[in-house]
């Protein structure tokens, strides 16, 4: 016995519906049935008849619709606004039962739908149908009003739709009650659908969801759909698996200083995120590096919400940031639109659209957060995702700004959004003596280092630049402080300096003093060896006068040894000897 | 039909059936017999069986079986159910 491969699983039919054939793998179950539950305007019958039309036209598969609940002419108009020509395409490959049971229609016991399901198998056969849609089968059954009879109609059908080997789409309403009487619908069919809408914020989010499907992997999560333009459309995560082109290519940011806080400016193909209070000059930043990627030659594409782009412009020059020559010469192009409006997965759509229009290099949504946190919504989140996640894919520079009240940069803040922006530079007020200051940070930079200091930002006619911050006794200083405490430094040093002559005069006095002092002493030595001199002097003749006076004196006794002595005084000879020694003259 | 054509008709009816589907079975004997009581030769039934002339429903726009119509006297009056109600029925036929 052979062992059947995971590939040969249950063939399949593909409903040429986007991102729908991807999460199931192929489709709808081939020769099987299949279950489409859904509130009203869900889009229960545009999923149904979508895949009818694109098997009748691109597989070439013809397809019956049987309508229970709207007129031939009502369908066709409906698909008139998808550019489904189905008048032309009925010639051929589809056939149209209208099956609406007039409201008049009197009953009179009970009836089944054998005789109906007789004329599809005819009509089967003769188009060589492949595929057949039972669209709001839940109004017929309403009219069986007896739960026994209903389920052996559901029975009925899905039987003929084995018989046939027809892919069976069925559509049914879905509501409390409903699901309560039809529930048994869900157990019975190979594979469940289920399509919602819900209003948030005035904002309609349709979404899809594959309940059940026998035979088949599936994903079985909520995904946002889209009707718009070509018709129904999963605007899925896209591939599960995360594979972007990476570069190593720096981009400017348009800012020198933040270029080098950021050790070359943005990586090529990265998100932005520039989140900041109201006011804090986050376009500013955005508008920078759009200047910039247009000055390079580079294709723009600049989105904003809310703000016209004419204002945008004029706020931009009014900065020194000038857009009008780029936008003349074709490279920058801005889009500018609504919040408010069609719905969020229509606006994704529509920015896609404008996208693969101009083909921009790099790209500015200016703010990503009217999209998405205002709504608070999952389904906003995963569509900014899933529209970043397209950027991505094909290499495009974002700049996203977000609004984002207060100091705050908790992650959880910015509703998941932060997480995958590459790049996250927050913008804050910084509050201080009456004054508001903006402040530049860069929460995160992956895949390069950055600097982690606080910058302020400041916006001239010149331009913008970026500014050192002061910080003094534990408090960053911005603006008017930061002017204040350069003052006070500068006073201070002159106060220093003023200190430093006044001291080096003082020691000068000082010194000064010291030398008058030392020329007192000197004067006074002087004087004292003055004294001595005179002293000495006077000694001396006191000896020459007492010698004198013994002269005199021995002379006058008559003396003789004297006598010679005195007479002959210039003979030492004989003194010395007599005075034994002593100095004499 | 092989009735004397001295009696005027006053009824002539359509019932669409799917072969030998209970309802069906059931509505062709319902037809005849209220027929058959309050119409008695003064009525025409055809019984179409969408199992051998499936297009033929289309025609008359029949989603269902059972489906009467009533064809005469005008207007068309359309019936569905195996015709088990049998004063809904007469109701039906009669009407103006």
């Amino acid at each position: 016995m052979k062992i059947h491969s995971p590939n040969a699983q249950a063939p399949k039919m593909l409903t040429g519906i986007q991102g729908f054939d991807e999460i199931t793998d192929g489709g709808l179950p081939r020769g099987r049935t299949t279950l489409v539950m859904g509130g009203p305007g869900c889009g229960k019958t545009v999923f149904a008849l979508q895949s009818l039309v694109n098997g009748a036209q691109a597989g070439a598969e013809a397809g019956i619709f049987v309508a229970f609940e709207e007129s031939t002419r009502q369908i066709i108009a409906n698909a008139a606004t998808f550019g489904w020509d189905l008048p032309a395409l009925a010639r051929k490959k589809l056939f149209f039962l209208d099956a609406r049971l007039s409201p008049e229609v009197v009953k009179a016991g009970e009836f089944d739908l054998a005789g109906m399901l007789a004329v599809l198998k005819k009509k089967a056969d003769d188009l060589h149908a492949r595929r057949i849609v039972f669209d709001g089968i839940d109004v017929l059954l309403s009219l069986l009003d007896d739960p026994i009879a209903e389920r052996r109609e559901i029975y009925r059908i899905r039987n003929w739709l084995s018989e046939t080997g027809l892919t069976g789409i069925i559509t049914q309403k879905a509501g409390a009650d409903a699901d309560h009487r039809y529930g048994f619908l869900q157990f019975m069919v190979d594979c469940v659908v289920i399509l919602k809408h819900q209003v948030v914020d005035g904002s309609v989010f349709r979404n899809l969801r594959v309940m059940k499907y026998r035979g088949s992997g599936f994903s079985g999560d909520e995904f946002p759909i889209i009707l718009a333009g070509d018709g129904l459309r999963l605007t899925n995560r896209g591939p599960t698996e995360l594979r972007y082109p990476v570069s190593n290519q720096r981009v400017s940011s348009g800012l020198d200083r933040l270029d080098n806080m950021l050790q070359g400016g943005y990586f090529r193909g990265t998100n932005v995120l520039i989140s900041g209070a109201p006011g804090s000059a986050k376009s500013t930043l955005a508008g920078l590096f759009a200047a910039a990627a247009c000055a390079r030659g580079e294709r723009t594409l600049y989105v904003s919400f809310d703000e016209g782009a004419a204002q945008i412009v004029r706020n931009l020059r009014s900065v020194g940031i000038p857009f009008a020559r780029h936008l003349k010469s074709g490279t920058l192009r801005m889009y500018s639109t609504r919040t408010r409006g069609p719905n969020i997965e229509d606006q994704f759509a529509a920015l896609r659209a404008k996208v693969t229009e101009h083909a921009p290099t790099c790209l500015v949504i200016d703010p990503l957060s009217a999209l998405s946190l205002k709504h608070a919504h999952i389904a906003s989140a995963d569509a900014a995702q899933q529209f970043l996640d397209f950027l991505k894919g094909r290499g495009i520079t974002v700049v996203n700004t977000s609004l984002m009240e207060g100091h705050s940069t908790d992650e959880q803040t910015a509703t998941g959004i932060s997480t995958i922006a590459d790049t996250w530079i927050h913008l804050s007020y910084i509050e201080h003596d009456g004054e508001r200051n903006r402040a530049l940070t860069i929460v995160k930079s992956r895949g390069s280092g950055h600097s982690n200091q606080v910058r302020e930002l400041t916006l001239s006619d010149h331009g913008v630049s970026l500014t050192d911050v002061f910080i003094a006794q534990g408090k960053v200083l911005m603006g008017v402080a930061r002017w204040e405490w350069e003052q006070e430094e500068l006073a201070a040093t002159r106060r220093t300096q003023v200190a430093m002559v006044l001291k080096r005069l003082n020691l000068q006095v000082a010194q000064a003093e010291a030398e008058a002092r030392l020329q007192v002493v000197r004067t006074e030595m002087e004087a004292r060896s003055a004294e001595i001199a005179v002293l000495v002097d006077a000694i001396g003749s006191a000896s020459s006068l007492v010698r004198t006076d013994r002269a005199v004196l021995r002379k006058m006794r008559h003396g003789d040894a004297e006598t010679a002595r005195v007479a002959k005084p210039a003979v030492p000879k004989r003194i010395g000897k007599r005075t034994g020694g002593k100095a004499g003259h | 039909m092989a009735k004397p054509p001295a009696v005027a008709l006053r009824l002539r009816l359509r019932l669409y059936v799917a072969g030998t589907a209970p309802n069906s079975v059931r509505a062709i004997a319902n037809a005849r017999a209220i027929c058959g009581e309050h119409y008695p030769s003064a009525y025409e039934l055809e019984i179409v069986d969408l199992l051998d002339q499936p297009l033929r429903a289309l025609e008359d726009g029949i989603i269902v079986t059972p489906t009467l119509l009533r064809l005469f006297p005008l207007p068309v009056q359309r019936l569905v159910g195996n015709l088990s109600d049998r004063s809904q029925v007469l109701q039906v036929l009669a009407a103006e």
